[in-house]
């Protein structure tokens, strides 16, 4: 960062963060942080409670300021801006209505410091409220709405601002499932259709999966991961994304690395090989190995040769597929996802195939090794 | 249907019972000497005895008798000057301590602190404070060469006087409830509308004044029906003087009942004190519904 001046205009249109730091009470939160998000992209930051996603969202948003480094929102530094000035609005995760204001009123607070005619205020909620459904309930007061309205009403009331970007801290989270799925679908359907940047907070990975233009992940106040659903899913960077991505955790087997068929890595399990897609020249010297395997490919067989026994501990039936959990003989356990209803019980013996095309390398570090396109 | 109806009476007459012991005292202590005063009141009675029927005379009296007018203006003034300063000042301290540090948590023990004084050493305090000769406040007229005001002793100083002092007695209950109501108020709201460019002052008036409200409203009503009843401030500090300036209508009653015993007399003064705080108690939840139905009525 060194070779930027201060001030200096940034090129990129939507969010930038340039070496930016955050210390709580001498802890440092972030250090040197630095980020793109472009212009109209729907950015969800993913990761597990007290992650700093929270607060990454409040230092955009201005209700924290940062200790050092700049934040450019459209090619203006921000850093310093008043909450207000930013062109940012927010949906709060307990959505922070005001009580003792109408709907109408609650829409029109902002607009009317911001010295928007009332004019335009009046048309801006007719077709805010209109587009949220929610013009039903706009003389009353949102301690007579449901959780499901409140939040509609928490989303118009950023959204009549019109603001360049739009941050949401997990705004799904108090909703019953059911409902959470029908505002998720909608969310959706307005990431599309808006113009405006959003970024997201979420701890659910569903949420960020169905959503996200790109994914953020988070762990420990340090970013594990940038990229799109698809990419966070089928190529984790780390064994943290593979753990924490997935509707299981991704299994892992430890073992020791040999050279296999056509310059590929194969990873030696007890007696058997697994035929990995990965190549082997890539790869670092590493005292140890574990290889990752997503339940969709491992198998259940017969327990003879040459699958790898196993006992099954016990089934999760989901309904439209299930998860075994096995043990090996050495004791590491796996999961695997069987369609449909499963026949199997506990202390069943099983035998495992891995799929060793789709499976991934981790080295001491917990940096994966993935296997090379086809 | 009849039948659930049926249970739900009988069970409503059941739950009595558990409401019982404290509407049995209830009844014993406070209404049924309600009653008894109002009956009292229309007697011509001693307090050694020997009463009779004499209808509203008793009432009639009072407002002939040039002292119990005074002292129900005394009254009337202590609680206009106490009541307001107390819920302004209750008010402007809730929302200057209501913040989390080690400073503002020091300043509302400091606050509260006064209240759980008794009147008698709260006197105590305030004589040393105020006499002319060696308080307090004397060596500062004398530091800068002025003589020393004579504050209990003079006919328009003494009320605001006391109430000065009841102020500062008072100040903890209502700054503690007010802080409450403030606490109820999520800070994620000051959030959203600091995001809203909302200013100072609109913050106050439309998400802050509004949460409080209830909380003023009660401790207006509460204060009023306190502050009509003082008694022991006067009754220590001054006895009423000078010249009845500082007799509030409790040490009125006190002294035509206990000292010139002549209780019937008593009780009709008590029951115009007791009306006067049943309207000082209804004033300030009127003044909500009347604003409600003009609001109302304008939309």
């Amino acid at each position: 960062m060194g070779n930027s001046p201060k001030n200096q205009v940034a090129e990129t249109q939507g969010l930038e963060f340039r070496a930016v730091a955050k210390a709580f009470d001498g802890n440092r939160v972030f250090d040197g942080l630095n980020l793109t998000i472009g212009k109209g992209e729907f950015f969800i930051i993913l990761g597990p409670s007290g992650c700093g996603k929270t607060t990454l969202l409040r230092l955009i948003a201005g209700l924290e300021t940062v200790d050092g480094g700049e934040i450019f929102l459209n090619g203006r530094a921000i850093q310093n801006t008043e909450a207000g000035d930013r062109g940012v609005a927010m949906v709060f995760q307990d959505y922070a209505l005001y009580p003792h204001m109408t709907v109408a009123e609650n829409l029109a607070f902002g607009l009317r410091n911001m010295g928007v005619p009332a004019a335009e205020i009046a048309t801006r909620i007719g077709d805010t409220a209109r587009s949220l459904s929610i013009d039903a309930f706009l003389d009353k007061r949102p301690g007579k709405l449901s959780g499901g309205q409140q939040q509609r009403v928490a989303l118009a009331r950023a959204l009549v601002k019109k603001p360049d970007i739009l941050l949401m801290d997990e705004p799904l989270s108090s909703l019953d499932p059911a409902l959470r799925l029908k505002t998720r679908r909608e969310l959706a359907a307005l990431g599309r259709n808006l113009s405006a940047t959003m970024v997201m907070v979420t701890h659910d990975q569903v949420e960020a999966m169905t959503l996200a233009t790109r994914i953020m992940i988070m762990h420990d106040h340090v970013i594990q991961q940038i990229g799109t659903p698809l990419e966070i899913f089928s190529r984790p960077a780390n064994l943290f994304v593979a753990q924490f991505v997935g509707a299981t955790p991704m299994n892992l087997l430890s073992g020791d690395l040999a050279a296999g068929e056509a310059g590929r890595a194969a990873f030696r399990l007890g007696e058997s090989d697994i035929q990995t897609q990965v190549a082997l020249h890539d790869l670092p010297e590493s005292t140890a190995w574990q290889l990752g395997l997503r339940a969709e490919h491992v198998a259940l067989t017969t327990p003879e040769k040459p699958h790898i026994p196993a006992t099954v501990d016990f089934v999760e039936r989901l309904g439209e597929q299930s998860w075994v959990h096995v043990r090996l003989t050495d004791g590491s356990e796996l999961v695997a996802t069987e369609t449909g209803v499963s026949p199997h019980r506990p202390g069943d013996r099983v035998g495992v195939r891995l799929d060793g095309a789709k499976a991934h390398l981790f080295d001491v570090d917990g940096r994966a090794w993935h296997p090379e396109p086809a | 249907m009849a039948v659930s109806s049926r249970n739900e009476a009988t069970r409503g007459w059941g739950n009595l019972l558990f409401a019982l012991p404290f509407l049995s005292v209830y009844v014993w202590l406070l209404v049924y000497p309600l009653l008894a005063g109002i009956r009292l009141s229309l007697y011509r009675a001693n307090l050694f005895g020997g009463e009779h029927f004499i209808a509203f005379e008793n009432y009639v009296r009072l407002f002939r008798d040039g002292t119990f007018l005074q002292a129900l203006g005394n009254s009337l003034m202590f609680v206009g000057l106490t009541v307001p300063v107390l819920v302004l000042l209750a008010l402007m301290l809730a929302l200057s301590l209501n913040r989390a540090t080690r400073f503002a948590a020091f300043m509302r023990s400091v606050v509260f602190a006064s209240s759980v004084l008794s009147v008698t050493v709260l006197t105590i305090i305030w004589r040393q404070v105020l006499v002319p000769d060696g308080g307090l406040l004397s060596h500062f007229s004398h530091m800068i060469g002025q003589a020393p005001v004579a504050f209990l002793n003079d006919q328009r100083l003494v009320l605001p006087s006391l109430a000065v002092i009841t102020v500062w007695w008072s100040l903890g209950l209502p700054m503690i409830l007010f802080l409450s109501a403030l606490q109820q108020v999520p800070r994620s709201v000051y959030e959203a509308a600091a995001l809203d460019r909302a200013t100072p002052w609109s913050v106050f008036r439309r998400i802050t004044l509004p949460a409080v409200m209830p909380a003023v409203i009660l401790v207006a009503a509460y204060e009023c029906a306190l502050q009509f009843q003082v008694f022991g401030q006067p009754q220590l500090l001054t006895q009423g003087g000078p010249n009845g300036a500082s007799r509030p209508l409790v040490l009125y009653i006190y002294e035509t009942g206990f000292n010139h015993w002549d209780i019937g007399y008593a009780a009709a003064a008590s029951q115009m004190l007791f009306a006067l705080i049943l309207v000082a108690l209804l004033v300030p939840q009127a003044a909500r519904w009347l604003h409600a139905f003009l609001k109302g009525r304008r939309a």
